[in-house]
């Protein structure tokens, strides 16, 4: 294992299935010589050369599709959207059609398709680059969708979602492309739908996924020192497919649960979290799930304004703490 | 002699008897395969048809120069006299529109009209317009780039020219120089939109803004649109890239079972038109160089009808999906 940013994670795990099987082809804009305006794919282009790391039109209706027709053929393209706020162009392309040509063509087609590219906000870009994008692409059979935290998931899912033969929505933690982590060496192919149990816990199970876990992480480390309360950290990974079970066996551990998504409250991810543990362990709650969610508006700009419409360390363990019955902060 | 010059049209074009005959009996049996698709709607059999009457021949005129099974097809929802042509059956057209179990396309999943066949490379088409053409750029990248001469053809109405996916194909398709035929049927309306409300200047036009090469065509005679898309093949599998044809023709039904065309069109307008029709128009030319007549052609009918409705029959008997297999063909097993 060595230590290696989010970004050289993802990077190798492309990098790893582009060795090993010669259809898989990048695709999307700016990705060859400028290497990615997030530099995913810096340097690829001198490895791989053009036919196989395409520099696209600012048209993402029109490449996807393009990557559509290619997977159809038995190709795997990688289709880079500069931030998933740019796949609204392009989701009729996704929803219509990649997500239900196979269904469409009564299971004769597959569409082994990955789209990728930074998913959520934090980085100070404002609402027309800042969305978080699972709850619409989870709500589409047909599609699968995935979103992992960690540099080590990262590559390990990116290498599971080439080898997929369905569309697979990659988001990636656009804000954490420079942190690091341990990361396996060589295939480490992380299975879709199995959550992560990020950190133990017997108190309060605290569910996210994305850039999100590591604010549980914080706000679980903060619950131990300040309120001696041991907080259980559960990482979805998968939205679609998803892993219900990790999230019921928790609850049953700790009868307690925190549910946390950047996106917005109504009709989000953590709704349908809430919805799964009242149906599967109701009888396990000692308290209602509560559910921290971002600010009811567009993301703004500024920095000040931009925290102040992301869920906050203190909105978790404010949250866990009413879960526990215990004075807020 | 008109006659003379004719002659040597379809001779020009290395074109036999045979050839010819093929080309008339498909799009015959594309017309009564729909004619019998509407009595089944007016009978309550069928919930949905979309037709593709009048355009027969812009259909079966460029896709006589696919390859089955090697070029892709990219058809949208009026062009069963191409599937017809490349192997699909009636019986898969009835089976397709009575939402049967058997239905070839998609067992009964998607609209009719929607054809879709793996082994025959035909791509299931999209109900929103125009999102085709992106997609069969792909697929002809993919040709490109494995080095083989396949050719994709990928069909739409005029309206599908007026969103952003269509231009955003034709550029990548010029950008790489890909392997693809863009058939635009022009059937002038947009369900009930007329083309001087939704088409500005001239389509075929458009190519050269690319860097191809555009073709308008009288999309009612058959003979025409071969010629032209033979050469748009040609040029695509010698890698020199793509082309567009505009093929004028007319939609001589409704958009759909659901739509009642009486709001937004004369009468007489369809009269003129069937005076254009692209079946009587080549039945008039094979008369003309004694390559059929009336006997023959009561004869060639009989024929078609009973196949159509043997096809049509067999449909109506066949059983529907049982409902369990609606949870069926979502995810590819991995």
């Amino acid at each position: 294992m060595a230590e290696k940013t989010y970004r050289e994670a993802l990077r190798e795990g492309m990098v790893h299935e582009m060795d090993n099987d010669e259809s898989v082809v990048l695709m999307g804009e700016d990705i060859g010589v400028y290497g990615g305006t997030h530099l995913i794919t810096d340097g690829l282009i001198d490895e791989y050369g053009p036919k196989r790391v395409i520099d696209t039109p600012i048209s993402e209706g029109g490449f996807t599709g393009a990557a559509i027709g290619m997977a159809m053929m038995g190709m795997k393209p990688v289709v880079e959207m500069m931030t998933w706020n740019f796949s609204f162009l392009a989701s009729d392309q996704i929803i219509q059609n990649a997500a239900k040509v196979r269904y469409f063509s009564g299971g004769q087609v597959e569409v082994p398709l990955v789209i990728r590219g930074p998913n959520g906000g934090g980085v100070q870009l404002s609402a027309q680059h800042t969305h978080s994008l699972e709850n619409m692409y989870g709500h589409f059979p047909g599609l699968k969708v995935v979103s992992p935290v960690t540099p080590n998931d990262v590559k390990g899912m990116m290498i599971t979602a080439i080898r997929d033969p369905n569309p697979v929505i990659f988001l990636e933690a656009g804000a954490l492309y420079g942190t690091k982590g341990e990361v396996e060496e060589g295939d480490n192919a992380i299975e879709f739908g199995k959550a992560r149990v990020a950190r133990e816990g017997s108190d309060v199970t605290l569910i996210a996924y994305g850039r999100q876990v590591n604010l549980c992480l914080r706000a679980a480390d903060t619950l131990e020192e300040e309120d001696g309360v041991s907080a259980e950290v559960i990482d979805l990974r998968s939205i679609r497919p998803f892993d219900e079970d990790t999230i019921v066996e928790s609850v049953e551990k700790t009868h307690r649960a925190v549910t946390v998504q950047e996106q917005w409250r109504w009709f989000g991810v953590a709704s349908e979290v809430a919805a799964i543990i009242q149906e599967r362990a109701f009888d396990y709650l000692d308290a209602p799930v509560e559910r921290v969610s971002g600010a009811e508006v567009p993301a703004p700009y500024a920095r000040n304004l931009e925290l102040a419409a992301f869920p906050s360390e203190k909105q978790v363990t404010n949250a866990a703490r009413r879960a526990l019955y215990i004075e807020e902060k | 002699m008109a006659i003379r010059e004719t002659s040597a049209r379809h001779e020009a074009l290395g074109l036999d008897e045979d050839d010819l005959r093929r080309m008339h009996y498909y799009m015959l049996l594309a017309r009564r395969v729909d004619e019998r698709s509407w009595i089944l709607n007016r009978q309550g059999k069928a919930a949905f048809v979309i037709s593709c009457q009048g355009q027969e021949g812009a259909q079966v005129g460029a896709a006589y120069n696919m390859r089955p099974g090697h070029d892709y097809l990219y058809p949208y929802y009026r062009d069963s006299g191409m599937t017809l042509l490349l192997g699909q059956t009636p019986r898969d057209q009835f089976l397709s529109l009575l939402g049967k179990r058997e239905d070839p396309n998609s067992g009964g999943r998607q609209m009719p009209g929607h054809y879709s066949s793996r082994e025959l490379n035909i791509v299931t088409a999209s109900a929103p317009v125009g999102v085709q053409f992106p997609q069969a750029a792909g697929t002809a990248l993919a040709f490109k780039m494995r080095g083989e001469d396949g050719v994709v053809l990928a069909c739409g109405g005029e309206a599908s020219t007026s969103g952003g996916d269509w231009h955003e194909a034709m550029n990548f398709a010029g950008i790489h120089d890909l392997p693809v035929v863009f058939l635009i049927e022009n059937n002038v309306y947009a369900i009930s939109t007329p083309t001087k409300l939704e088409v500005a200047g001239s389509i075929a036009k458009r190519a050269e803004g690319y860097g191809f090469p555009g073709h308008e065509v009288d999309g009612n005679d058959v003979l025409a649109v071969y010629e032209v898309a033979r050469e748009a093949f040609e040029r695509a599998r010698a890698g020199e890239g793509p082309t567009l044809i505009e093929a004028k023709t007319y939609r001589m039904t409704a958009h759909s079972s659901d739509d009642d065309d009486r709001r937004y069109r004369e009468r007489q307008e369809i009269e003129e038109w069937r005076q254009k029709d692209p079946i009587v128009r080549f039945e008039k030319y094979l008369m003309e160089h004694d390559l059929l007549d009336e006997e023959r052609k009561e004869e060639v009918d009989t024929e078609i009808k009973a196949e159509v409705a043997e096809a049509s029959e067999y449909a109506e008997n066949a059983p529907f999906a049982d409902p369990e297999d609606v949870l069926l063909g979502v995810y590819a097993e991995g």
